[in-house]
């Protein structure tokens, strides 16, 4: 049987009158990587803020590791690592002083290793306001994971990074999994959620709108799938006609682009339409839906529903 | 013990490190003390006896009304308390770290302006050491706290000009560091006693450097006592982590609380 890491249960927050957060339920199991995704304002970090005992529950209840996060903070932050969305850093520290400060308040000895380990071996003695946005990142990871708690918390791990940081703060996460530590993540990066979240929450005005697998909520979708066809001299786009299966069709630069319920019957019947108009087939492409396709999907059919998830 | 010991030693050198700390700490307070020992001394032959604790009080003023509510105020704007509090950093280290570590600054720079002020400028030197090191400890102390107790109630950098300027530059003027108390006509006399340098002043006066105070020594030092006291304590009261949270939501009018051992003196030392 899962343990369970983090239980939210009716969670509800608001302020004054704005409903943030509207009767939340979830459970985060040990080792998971579990992503919180949504919209700006969809109650991301509320909930995150809440789980780290910065916000109390309006009602409802939160549980982080058998701790309840608004009655003992003192038990709660030994228990849980925070990745900031803002610096959360005097621009004068150093990595090295940080890493002495935060660890002296954690009880455990600096882990000047860790500092090496994310790239910031050079950089140790180098004010904070002097990192790039990816140094100060990795350092608000890196003092994350130091004191190695059970449950580490990311808000927007990777926003503003290059793609070679990217991946490195995906393997540090992937390695954090590995060795058991269950991490929760708050992105608008639906990519990203879809790469390293094993279980998903999307969030939309403050509601749970769907919570699942990353597979699993691109299979309940509509279940269309994208097929991306171009040719030598585009007799799709010139010539037209209709293909079984397909419920969509647009232009896109070079490519038709097709969306079809019966990718079986639809690639056959694409490429006999080419070969009989004397064209030669340049490019194809089958995919499923992915993540991002999902979630617009969900927050259109919302927006229709009149704000009902 | 060890987390307050890396914390304190942190913010101490954070004083030397940011230019805007190590202005108020020591080149503000020393250059006015240069500027003043070869312009006042001549001009006004009666600055001489009282330079020493006057040039004290302005480093205390710089250091602590100038120097200390800013990092307050931009730590919770910029969500570092935020950050501390997740990590276990207690409210009771971000308010007292910065009193300490800036009592230790205040400490060097009077000792280098009681060195150096009779054989450069001929001013008074104590005559009773263990008063002057406690007056100086106290005012330090209590004016630190209404340093970050400014902080604290601040909600931006504007209301901190607002309020360190509205004890800072009366203080100058009328404190008793230019011009000596007594020597100021009874109305202003009445407002000076609104102002702590005047009771670091009188106490100074009459406990370590052997002159003739306005009133009792130990009036001051007590008032002095009872506002750090409860400007310290007010601090704690008060302190917010994040502006964003209001969840606390105490009033912030109660700070001028921390002033009312000042009016009570106003009050009663007026009439002696």
């Amino acid at each position: 049987m899962q343990e369970d890491v983090v239980v939210v249960k009716d969670f509800t927050k608001t302020y004054g009158s704005t409903v943030a957060v509207d009767g939340l339920s979830f459970t985060v199991h040990r080792g998971e990587i579990f992503g919180l995704l949504g919209p700006n304002g969809a109650g991301k970090t509320t909930t995150m803020e809440s789980l780290e005992g910065i916000r109390h529950p309006t009602s409802g209840s939160l549980n982080v590791l058998g701790v309840d996060p608004t009655r003992q903070p003192d038990r709660l932050h030994r228990l849980i690592g925070v990745q900031l969305q803002s610096s959360g850093l005097p621009g004068s520290m150093t990595p090295a002083e940080a890493m002495e400060f935060f660890c002296a308040y954690h009880h455990v000895a600096p882990r000047y290793d860790l500092l090496k380990r994310l790239g910031l071996g050079e950089k140790q003695n180098a004010q904070f306001s002097t990192l790039s946005a990816g140094q100060q990142r990795r350092l608000a990871l890196t003092l994350a994971i130091a004191h190695n708690p059970p449950l580490v918390l990311l808000d927007e791990p990777t926003a503003g990074l290059d793609v070679s940081s990217r991946i490195e703060l995906h393997d540090v996460m992937r390695e954090l999994q590995a060795s058991g530590t269950t991490l929760m993540l708050a992105t608008h990066d639906m990519a990203e959620a879809e790469k390293m979240a094993d279980q998903v929450a999307i969030l939309l005005r403050g509601k749970l709108a769907a919570l699942d697998s990353p597979t699993q909520l691109t299979a309940t979708g509509s279940g269309l799938v994208k097929i991306s066809v171009a040719s030598e001299t585009s007799c799709l786009a010139q010539e037209g006609g209709v293909f079984p299966g397909v419920s969509q069709q647009l232009n896109k630069d070079e490519y038709m682009i097709y969306y079809s319920h019966d990718a079986g019957e639809t690639v056959p019947a694409l490429l006999d339409h080419i070969k009989t108009h004397g064209d030669h087939l340049v490019d194809l492409r089958v995919e499923r839906p992915s993540l991002e396709d999902r979630f617009l999907e969900i927050t259109r059919s919302e927006d229709s529903n009149g704000g009902q998830p | 013990m060890i987390a307050f010991f890396h914390h304190f030693m942190y913010d101490f050198r954070i004083g030397l490190r940011e230019k805007s700390l190590l202005l108020m700490n020591y080149l503000f307070p020393l250059g006015f003390y240069v500027l003043m020992g070869l312009l006042m001394t001549g001009i006004n032959p009666t600055f001489a006896p009282t330079m020493t604790p006057a040039m004290i009080l302005v480093a205390i003023m710089a250091g602590t009304l100038l120097g200390l509510p800013y990092p307050v105020v931009e730590s919770r704007e910029a969500g570092i308390f935020r950050s501390f509090k997740i990590n276990g950093v207690p409210a009771l280290s971000i308010v007292t770290i910065p009193i300490l570590s800036s009592c230790v600054h205040i400490t060097l720079v009077s000792i280098i302006i009681t060195l150096t002020a009779g054989p450069f400028f001929k001013a008074g030197v104590p005559v009773n050491w263990g008063y002057f090191l406690l007056i100086l400890l106290l005012t330090a102390l209590t004016f630190a706290s209404l340093g970050i107790l400014i902080g604290v109630v601040s909600p931006n950098s504007r209301l901190i000009v607002l309020f360190s300027q509205a004890i800072f530059l009366p203080s100058m003027i009328l404190g008793g560091l230019m011009i000596p108390s007594d020597m100021l006509p009874p109305a202003l006399y009445r407002v000076s006693l609104l102002l702590p340098t005047t009771y670091a002043m009188n106490a100074w006066k009459g406990l370590a450097f052997g002159m003739q105070s306005t009133f009792d020594p130990l009036w001051g030092v007590l008032i002095l006592l009872a506002s750090g006291i409860i400007a310290f304590t007010l601090s704690i009261y008060l302190f917010t982590w994040d502006s964003k949270n209001k969840s606390r939501g105490h009033n912030p009018l109660l700070a001028l609380l921390s002033l009312l051992p000042f009016v009570i003196g106003a009050i009663f030392l007026s009439t002696l």
